[in-house]
């Protein structure tokens, strides 16, 4: 296969991570097929074997720097299975919760203000100078202020539940090593108000970019899939405990009320050679129908209701907007993602007035346990964690299935979409079509090296072939 | 004439891209002095001119990462090793210390790709296209592979220690880290 000619996005910017897509044409260079490639490896799988259960969750959390939080706490969960916990005392399940609605907070927050919002508010193809948070800060100082103060205040909430800002300590197995004291609650309460009225004007700002661009909306890598995630036993959305529910793309229902430790029954995953990023599908439905998506969307489509009043009355809005049945554009994950923030908002003020956080029952211990799975609901969709520990307290397995790996099969085909519907048959291909692949990748926050379960980077790398998989040109974006 | 900052996560989690998003508001003050030149937090993708300050998260596990490091020292006329695993290799490191294991980098691979009766692998292959860059036998901090002026310890280092670094070289001082600043989790 000669090469000829190759267009490279290196590296993929303003995601987490570095990806690399190729692009293949056929006779008339019109797109086939784009692959998202995965391109970088650690092996974590191998590494935790034989490190002590209980150092797992501040290890594991170092995947990702962008929602270490889930780690943490999914590694958690799934320890609290093996020393034997199965509900934690009501301070540690409610702090261990206050830190995940931070978490998910910060992430979103984070995706929208810094890393996205300069495409919706710019232009998917604007200035590539002034297309970025700098950019931002300097032509809508005052939004940009918000989205800063946003994030801080979830990071704040990290910081006094699990004790740092990035990387925390405090869940631990079978609970957690601290509570909330007064003084913590009155301090990040002093802010609440002000984050209530920020986070509606976010979700009004994506409400907004979304139903006046609906044309761009509905015709940008927006396609038919399934959606999973966890909801609460009774519909409602639970981003931090739950049963496993998964529709198809009108809405049937694929199961539901599945235990998450029974997970291995339901999904499975396969190895493509051409990227380190696995791709899984629903067992029952098989490897090439059995792809999903996860993610803020996906929950706005598996979830029944909401259980904070502002955000569910969005989330009422959001279904209506394509008459209750499944949403599946991709771009409409913005607005979801801010319904999401509001949501996290409601529940943060819920906890700081629960009295139950200044408890001291911290931890619990019972029988000893081989195996532990732990899911909840990260900021890009559904974690799960699963590993056996031997009677060393070692651990011998481990496999886990990152939110942005559920993915996979989803942005491959964003970006092949958005590839054949801007650059095929192109003379030439300049810098904002390449960001209109990106925008497309963006748009699920990919966290990509969670994906590889490793902590790096991949180049978003764009190779254009012909039919005879000659490749057509290979250029550096510059 | 302001100053130019480039930066970039190698064989890093971004945790510390993300602690010096956690400056906050004082993002407002530090774009009074600088500019960033190519960074994962805007879309330049190559150096456009030299750069003053380089900050590398992340030590090097593939090939690219070299490529980029060298590329990093070639633009910047001060480059700083931001976090462990720029400094000492970090979580990535561990796997070059797998006790007992002849190959270890084979070994990760075929735990994750392989063996499982969780994974759908018909092929039985580990990825190995071409596009996939060439993994290193063993991972490298930045100072094995190049001249390294600053190592800033922390897993991260807090919003705060980056502030209190950056600061100083923009004004022209020395960087001596406060006792409480420095801190290696
Ligand atoms: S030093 Fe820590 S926070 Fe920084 S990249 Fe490495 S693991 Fe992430």
């Amino acid at each position: 296969m000669a090469k000829t000619r190759v267009i490279e996005i290196d590296p993929l910017t303003r995601v987490e991570g570095h990806g690399k897509v190729t692009i293949h044409l056929d006779d008339h260079n019109n797109v086939d097929e784009a692959r998202l490639h995965i391109v970088e490896f650690r092996g974590f799988e191998r590494f935790i074997l034989g490190r002590l259960y209980w150092e797992v969750p501040v290890i594991v959390q170092r995947l990702c720097g962008i929602c270490p939080v889930s780690h943490h706490l999914a590694a958690s969960k799934a320890m609290d299975s093996i020393v034997g916990v199965d509900r934690l005392t009501p301070t540690a399940e409610k702090l261990r919760r206050l830190m995940h609605y931070g978490q998910i907070l910060q992430s979103n927050v984070l995706h929208f203000f810094h890393l996205s919002s300069p495409d919706l508010l710019f232009g998917f193809e604007s200035d590539v100078a002034k297309r970025n948070i700098f950019g931002v800060i300097e032509a809508h100082p005052e939004l940009a202020v918000k989205g800063i103060k946003l994030r801080k205040f979830g990071q704040e909430v990290i910081k006094l539940t699990a004790g740092k800002k990035i990387h925390g300590t405090s869940a631990v197995p079978g609970g957690v090593n601290k509570n909330l004291s007064t003084a913590e609650r009155d301090y990040l309460l002093q802010d609440i108000a002000q984050m209530r009225g920020w986070a509606q004007e976010a979700v009004d700002i994506a409400r907004g970019y979304t139903l006046e661009h609906m044309e761009t909306v509905r015709g940008f890598a927006a396609f038919n899939s399934s959606h999973m995630s966890l909801v609460r036993e009774d519909g409602a959305m639970d981003l931090y405990h739950g049963v496993l529910r998964a529709i198809d793309a009108s809405g049937n229902v694929i199961f539901d009320q599945v235990d998450y430790r029974e997970f291995n029954d339901y999904l499975m995953e396969e190895v493509r050679s051409w990227s380190y990023m696995k791709f899984p599908f629903i067992k029952r439905r098989g490897n090439l129908d059995g792809w999903y998506r996860v993610g803020p969307l996906s929950r706005m489509n598996t979830a029944g209701f909401i259980d904070t009043p502002l955000a569910d009355e969005a989330h009422v809005e959001f279904r209506a907007s394509t008459n209750n049945q499944p949403n599946h554009m991709s771009l409409a994950y913005h607005w979801a993602r801010m319904i999401e923030v509001l949501h996290c908002v409601e529940k943060i003020d819920e906890l700081l007035n629960d009295p139950d956080l200044q408890g001291d029952e911290l931890l619990l211990k019972g029988e000893r346990r081989e195996e532990g799975i732990g899911v909840i609901e990260a900021p890009r969709g559904t974690l799960f964690h699963h590993y056996r520990v031997d009677e060393n307290d070692q651990v011998s397995f481990c496999n886990l299935i990152v939110s942005t790996t559920n993915n996979n099969e989803a942005m491959n085909r964003a970006v092949t979409q958005v590839a054949k519907a801007h650059l095929s048959n192109r003379k030439s291909i300049t810098e904002g079509m390449l960001n209109q692949v990106e925008v497309a990748v963006r748009a699920y926050d990919p966290c990509l090296s969670c994906a590889t379960h490793a902590l790096g980077q991949m180049p978003l790398d764009v190779e254009l072939y012909d039919a005879q998989g000659e490749l057509l040109e290979r250029k550096l974006r510059s | 004439m302001k100053k130019r900052i480039a930066t970039v996560s190698l064989a890093g989690c971004f945790g510390c891209h993300m602690a010096l998003l956690d400056i906050d508001e004082r993002l407002l003050d530090l774009l009074q002095s600088v500019e960033f030149d190519r960074s994962p937090l805007n879309d330049l993708k190559k150096f456009t001119r030299r750069c003053d300050i380089g900050l590398v998260e992340g030590g090097c596990c593939n090939e690219e990462n070299v490529h980029t490091l060298r590329e990093f020292r070639r633009n910047c006329d001060v480059l700083i090793a931001v976090g462990q695993c720029a400094v000492m290799g970090g979580l990535p490191v561990m796997r070059n210390a797998i006790m007992h294991s002849e190959d270890p980098l084979r070994e990760c691979l075929e735990t994750a790709y392989l063996n499982s009766d969780k994974i759908y692998n018909p092929s039985n292959r580990i990825p190995n296209d071409e596009a996939l860059p060439l993994l290193l036998d063993k991972v490298y901090t930045l100072a094995e592979v190049v001249k390294v002026d600053y190592q800033i310890p922390g897993c991260p280092p807090s919003g705060d220690t980056l502030w209190y670094t950056l600061s100083a070289l923009l004004a022209g001082k020395p960087v001596e880290l406060p006792y409480e600043l420095l801190r290696y989790d």
